[in-house]
């Protein structure tokens, strides 16, 4: 599926989008293979209040489940208007 | 209803005008626009938006219709711009239409209250000091469980 970031997270991990290939159930699972694999993941993912979660471009938790997604995107709180 | 998401400048007083005169049997236009606000210092040299392409769209053509829906609106149209901004520029505009004026007022603050905290933008501040990404506040979270 194709990761994306924005905004802060975006930065700490140094680039906007990559290619992951998971067999992670849960937007959850996912967050934990990705802060296993190097620290700029970690810190990025050290505070999950600090984080919100799209499914397929849809606003979701993280207990969501990726069977069948395409597209997961990870990004601070929104700061619209 | 109308959506747009556009990194160009767009003329607010030119939508207003065309938004109001296409409201033939309506009997009230409310419209707001989003300012690029400076510093508590002044010295904002820009403000940088960066924002999810494809849920954006989604998330705004979302809220509006969810508006449309609730308070019966004739027309609705929400524009928000990305990119680079100087203080002073117009980041975006929502505009309403209702046969009456509290439908249009309740509504339009409705489209302002999901459109902060659930449509993907997100605001860097560009200083002397540094870029500094502009925090979400806990009132605009809050102004949502009004509705």
């Amino acid at each position: 599926m194709d990761v994306l970031y924005f905004a802060w997270v975006r930065e700490r991990i140094g680039l906007p989008k990559e290619r992951v290939e998971t067999e992670a159930a849960t937007v959850a699972d996912l967050v934990e293979e990705l802060r296993a694999r190097e620290e700029r993941y970690a810190m990025a993912f050290a505070d999950l209040s600090a984080l919100r979660v799209a499914v397929d471009q849809e606003l979701a938790d993280f207990d969501a489940p990726l069977a069948g997604v395409r597209e997961v995107a990870f990004f601070p709180p929104m700061t619209g208007g | 209803m109308r959506v747009r998401v556009q990194e160009a400048a767009f003329d607010y007083g030119a939508e207003c005008g065309a938004f109001a005169a296409r409201q033939e049997g309506q009997g009230a236009v409310v419209t707001f626009a989003g300012i690029v606000r400076d510093t508590a210092q002044g010295d904002l040299q820009a403000m940088e938006i960066e924002h999810y392409p494809g849920m954006t769209e989604r998330a705004l053509a979302r809220i509006a219709e969810e508006a449309q829906t609730r308070w019966g609106l004739g027309d609705v149209l929400v524009i928000h711009r990305h990119g680079r901004l100087a203080p002073g520029e117009v980041i975006m505009m929502v505009a309403t239409a209702a046969p009456h004026r509290a439908s249009a007022f309740a509504a339009a603050e409705f489209l302002m209250d999901y459109l902060k905290s659930r449509a993907p933008f997100w605001k860097r501040e560009i200083t002397a000091r540094g870029a500094d990404w502009v925090a979400a506040r806990d009132e605009d979270e809050a102004a949502l469980g009004r509705w």
